[in-house]
């Protein structure tokens, strides 16, 4: 479903993505992680061009969406993205972060709209939270209103870019359940976290990423269990 | 002091409020439209037109309202000859032109300071630039720049004043004249004075209701 080819990136003189190659299938948990400033995020952020790359092809159900008159806007309506600091739009309340891009940019009714909020906030569990505004919920809820914002484009992929980084720990689990609920659904995910617990157990896949580079690549238990690469090893020592 | 002189001319007083306040209105609305396209213009793609854009800022910025009002009445007819332009709309277009570019500055601050991720997770959801910035950065940024716009808005006000010198007969030009006409030199102008607080006074209070409504739908 998406398909990277050699995929550089450079802010400047410093080159953050040294050739990335990857394919991820229909359906496929990917779990994105690696140290900090090793360039994963930069990747994520690649996949629906928030980050232009500077060189290699990224296609999307084999649409090459790095080329010149792709409408970008059409592609990221089918990659949902979750932020690291959930990035709710505060001056709308909850009811209206969900609904105002389904209106929008897919010209959903007002009505029709707003049942599909309904229906996304029951699955993440915050129904009573329908008018509420942003700045009076808690880090955990934002980020999984933010979900149910994304969701409401019914995207084809969810990109996470460390979602339960910026929550205080008794927040995490609420929305890493959310995930949860989601990859088992069948949704295509690539998540970059640092949540080795949601790696092991959700993944179908993990990528390590260093230097700009995937440095190892494998299913969750063999990756854990007997990683090969000596700066894998060495991050997992640290991390586990 | 002696105010006995109100009696005679209170009319002066009372027409020159009225035109100051035409001024005042005018250079408010006009500029905040010009502002908001100057502020356009500068965020474009094109380089010149941005370039277009910073030059005008930085030119109403770095010069006096006085010369600039003087460039206006004297080169605008010279541009257009045989044109009749009335003193008044001369002086409000200088006022708005000059507002415009300290609005473009206000907005441009206003905008920076909403945070980046708002139009990433705009842009995300599969919005184009423009919605993003017209229904999700926009908004924001005017909730910011409130307060900043309002003591734009009462720098107008208080700037209509700088007309006089082309002859629009607005508050502190009547004002000359009923000082001329009285030999009085303070009493007058703490007349003029106590009417631009309250036209000030008002409009501070005004902004003072709008802004506490932004800010009540920001929490429930």
């Amino acid at each position: 479903m998406i398909v990277v080819k050699d995929l550089h990136k450079s802010f400047g003189k410093s080159e953050v993505l040294k050739g990335i190659d990857v394919t991820i299938k229909k359906g496929e948990v990917v779990v994105v992680i690696g140290p900090s400033g090793s360039g994963k995020s930069t990747f994520l952020r690649c996949l629906n061009l928030l980050e232009t790359p500077t060189s290699g092809n990224i296609s999307v159900n084999e649409q090459d969406i790095t080329a010149k008159k792709v409408n970008i806007d059409k592609v990221r309506e089918k990659m949902g993205m979750v932020f690291q600091q959930f990035n709710l739009f505060p001056h709308k309340n909850v009811s209206q972060n969900i609904c105002h891009a389904p209106i929008k940019v897919k010209g959903l009714k007002a009505p029709e709209a707003k049942s599909l909020a309904i229906e996304l906030l029951k699955k993440v569990g915050l129904l009573e939270k329908v008018e509420a505004y942003p700045s009076s919920l808690s880090g955990g809820q934002q980020q999984r209103i933010a979900i149910a914002r994304a969701l409401a484009m019914k995207p084809e992929v969810m990109l996470f870019d460390e979602p339960t980084s910026a929550l205080d720990p008794e927040m995490v689990g609420e929305v890493l359940a959310v995930m949860k609920g989601l990859a088992k659904e069948g949704m295509t995910m690539v998540v970059v976290t640092h949540e080795m617990g949601f790696a092991k157990e959700v993944g179908d896949r993990i990528l390590f990423i260093d230097q700009g580079k995937i440095l190892e690549e494998n299913n969750p238990k063999e990756f854990f269990g007997n990683p090969k690469h000596p700066r894998t090893i060495d991050f997992l020592s640290k991390v586990l | 002091m002696n105010f006995s002189f109100l009696g005679t001319y209170y009319q002066f007083f009372i027409t020159g409020i009225y035109i100051t306040i035409i001024l005042a209105l005018i250079a408010v609305v006009l500029g905040s439209i010009l502002g908001v396209a100057l502020t356009l213009l500068r965020r474009s793609k094109y380089k010149v037109v941005k370039l277009i854009g910073d030059i005008y800022v930085e030119f109403i910025r770095g010069t006096p309202l006085l010369a600039q009002i003087y460039i206006i009445y004297i080169g605008v007819p010279a541009l257009f000859s045989g044109m009749d332009i009335p003193d008044l709309a001369v002086g409000a277009i200088a006022l708005s032109l000059n507002a415009a570019a300290y609005i473009s500055e206000t907005i441009r601050s206003g905008i920076e300071a909403v945070s980046k991720g708002q139009m990433e997770a705009a842009r995300s959801l599969g919005m184009s630039q423009r919605t993003a910035m017209f229904d999700i950065i926009m908004p924001q940024a005017f909730k910011n720049i409130l307060p900043a716009l309002g003591n734009q808005f009462i720098g107008s006000i208080k700037d209509s004043s700088i007309v006089s010198v082309i002859g629009v007969a607005e508050l502190m030009y009547e004002t000359t004249i009923v000082r001329g006409n009285t030999a009085l030199g303070l009493e007058p102008i703490l007349v003029a004075s106590l009417g631009y607080l309250v036209l000030t006074f008002t409009l501070s209070r005004l902004l003072g209701i709008v802004e506490r409504r932004l800010k009540t739908s920001d929490r429930r």
